[in-house]
């Protein structure tokens, strides 16, 4: 129903190398003997029943995911849902049971200790959901690690991780050490070691969790900004719903190991796949999600008021309906032609709507 | 019923024989090779006698300084400074600067070498359960194995002196920090090495800016437990002819000269503080960024 609104790299400035992740067929046990469970987990063997009768955690099953070289995909799930496994698979902190994790077309999984490390100083930056900077070192010297294990000169390690502190908020503390400083503060000097990185790929487990909502919403601006210049492939993994729509180009669901849901963010809402996703996106405000394109009717509206883009969200558009006072707007494509138009009534429908399609006694799925 | 009453022991001809011939075997190994192992140790020989010289040959006031200044650097606490001046003093006043001299050099140089060969060796075994499988039981039997027994082999090797004094203290003082090297290191957060592992750091790096940073103040407990181990040692040492506070101890045991012992005692535990103060100072010290805590 929708073209994807993903925004590639073709239209921006010299865009990194190709840093675009294939994950194919990847599982991911945990325990003894992984491998000796495979089949058995492949014939449909739940989590519970693995964890239950074999001690053994089934962390992803059948992941299969594509993201494409400088978009961010957010992935979303439950606690436990497996998203810091995946995450760790993209730069093998985590080694998968079976299953293939390609970076740049390059298999990860199959790296020598050489390669491996390379590609971890050079091609990827990480930001941890537990902060994980090293207690007995200052702010600025989290900040420098990366570049530090490169072997950059000092000052030029220095010039670049100031840069980042400031950017992040946290001018004036560079010579504190981490225990110094609040949860906020100090995922914020997560944040800032891992842009200091500048690496084409940014693992970010939970990134902003910790951080109170404004800040939390100036740290989704920066790293909107940093993308619109940089063009960076992110892999996000969030809670919350909000900044999954209002960050990620593709967001993917996961439940207890596998992905139930892929697509844009407009996809999710607009069709969850299941009652899970809907508790998901239940609460989300549909007009900043759902595109003018999406809803509209074909042909112009003779009474129309106004003009709006396809690409305008239904909150613009009921701002705009309501500004002129008209019936309905013409909806425009990037070119100027008036392709459909959008009355007041179908607007305000589809931005209240609750989707009503999976109730709770759809038995298929027990949460 | 004789062997329930009796336990069935070997014959005691075989056992001799046994005995012997272990004993004969060692012996005709240390002759044949006596040589070459005083060879290998002729650099810590030498270092000893370095350490002894300079200790005793320069004179007390230099020394005095230098303890007291180092005593204040490691530790930048006025009470440890003054209470190693006083102990120092003390030891001086009462004629037995130059034994604690000689007990004072071979402990730093002891110390030293335990940590040269110590803490590689506790690396090693927190990188491989195999090692530290292995390593494991030989440190229980060093640390069980009552001091005067593996001053036999020693001596027999080395015969008496400085050297396997040395040997002597350093096999009984080397456990704890191999012990405490390998436990701080294997302690350190997982989800901190994960960062270093993420950012690329090659396994020296990890190392060097992670693993031991972070175990230090483990470690430093190690060399503390060391330091005060070696010390304990120095009485029986003593009794394989290295001198120092031990000496004077052993002639007082022999002839029931209370005054001697006791004096010579408490210096030993003069010393054992000031160094037993003074490491533990420096170790918290390293640990300053633990200290003030957000929210405090
Ligand atoms: N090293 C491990 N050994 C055994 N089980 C593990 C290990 N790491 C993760 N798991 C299990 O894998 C599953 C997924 O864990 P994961 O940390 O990926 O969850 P998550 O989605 O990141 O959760 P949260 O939102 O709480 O961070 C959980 O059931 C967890 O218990
Ligand atoms: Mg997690």
């Amino acid at each position: 129903m929708v073209s994807d609104t993903v925004s590639t790299t073709s239209n921006g400035p010299a865009a990194n190398q190709n840093s675009s992740i294939e994950i194919n067929g990847l599982y991911k046990i945990f325990g003894k003997r992984p491998k000796h469970f495979m089949a058995a987990v492949k014939e449909g063997m739940t989590k519970q029943e693995l964890q239950e009768k074999h001690g053994h955690v089934l962390g992803l099953k059948d992941i299969n995911l594509s993201m494409q070289a400088g978009s961010i995909q957010v992935v979303m799930g439950l606690s436990g849902s497996g998203k810091s496994t995946l995450i760790r698979h993209i730069n093998r902190l985590i080694d998968p049971t079976v299953g293939e994790v390609n970076v740049g077309g390059q298999d990860v999984c199959k790296m020598g200790t050489k390669a491996l490390r390379d590609f971890r100083r050079h091609e990827t930056a990480m930001v941890f959901q537990k902060f994980a900077l090293l207690p007995h070192r200052t702010v600025i010297n989290n900040v420098v690690y990366g570049l530090e294990v490169q072997g950059l000169p000092r000052d030029k390690q220095e010039s670049e991780a100031r840069r980042w502190i400031e950017r992040v908020g946290l001018a004036g503390f560079e010579d504190n050490y981490p225990n110094q400083l609040s949860g906020g503060m100090q995922q914020r000097v997560g944040l800032a070691r891992a842009l200091t990185n500048d690496a084409p790929l940014l693992l970010m487990d939970e990134a902003f969790s910790a951080l109170d909502p404004l800040i939390r919403m100036d740290m989704q601006s920066v790293l909107l900004d940093l993308q619109k210049e940089l063009h960076k492939t992110i892999v996000f993994i969030t809670h919350d719903v909000d900044e999954a729509l209002r960050l990620g180009d593709r967001i993917a669901i996961l439940r207890d190991g596998e992905i139930i849901q892929e697509g844009t963010g407009q996809n999710i809402v607009l069709e969850p796949a299941d009652e899970y996703i809907q508790n998901f996106v239940k609460d989300v405000n549909r007009g900043r999600v759902i595109l003018a394109e999406s809803i509209m009717k074909q042909g112009a509206h003779p009474g129309a008021g106004a003009q709006v883009l396809v690409h305008d969200h239904l909150e613009d558009v009921a701002r705009m309906l309501s500004d002129a006072s008209a019936q309905a707007v013409n909806v425009a494509n990037d070119n100027g032609q008036v392709v459909g138009h959008l009355d007041l009534e179908t607007t305000v429908a589809a931005i209240v709507k609750q989707e009503k399609r999976h109730t709770s006694s759809d038995t298929q799925f027990t949460i | 019923m004789d062997w329930f009453t009796e336990f069935p022991a070997m014959e005691k001809s075989a056992l001799r024989a046994l005995k012997k011939s272990i004993d004969g075997g060692f012996r005709a190994w240390t002759r044949e090779h006596g040589d070459t192992v005083e060879t290998f140790f002729e650099p810590i020989k030498q270092m000893l006698i370095w350490s002894e010289k300079f200790l005793l040959n320069t004179p007390w006031p230099f020394i005095l300084g230098g303890i007291v200044l180092i005593a204040w650097l490691a530790s930048r606490s006025w009470k440890i400074t003054v209470l190693t001046f006083v102990t120092m003093v003390l030891i001086g006043y009462f004629d037995m600067w130059d034994n604690t001299m000689r007990t004072i050099s071979i402990m730093i140089v002891s110390t030293v070498v335990s940590i040269v060969l110590g803490i590689p060796i506790g690396i090693a075994m927190s990188k491989s359960d195999v090692v530290q499988r292995l390593i494991t039981p030989i440190l229980d039997v060093m640390q069980t194995m009552p001091g005067f027994v593996y001053l036999i082999p020693v001596v027999m090797l080395l015969g008496i002196g400085k050297v396997p004094g040395l040997l002597a203290v350093v096999i009984y003082a080397i456990p704890p920090i191999i012990r405490l090297t390998n436990l701080g290191i294997r302690m350190v957060d997982k989800e901190v090495l994960e960062a270093a592992d993420a950012f690329g750091s090659s396994a020296w790096q990890r190392l060097k800016n992670v693993q031991i940073p972070l175990a230090m103040p483990t470690i430093m407990a190690g060399i503390n437990q060391t330091i005060m181990m070696a010390l304990a040692l120095v009485v029986i040492a003593s009794m394989i002819g290295v001198k120092g506070l031990g000496q004077p101890v052993l002639q007082a045991i022999a002839n029931q000269y209370f005054t001697l012992g006791m004096f010579n005692g408490l210096a030993i535990v003069g010393v054992a503080i000031i160094f037993d103060r003074v490491s533990q100072a420096y170790g918290k010290r390293l640990q300053a960024h633990s200290e003030e805590v957000h929210g405090k």
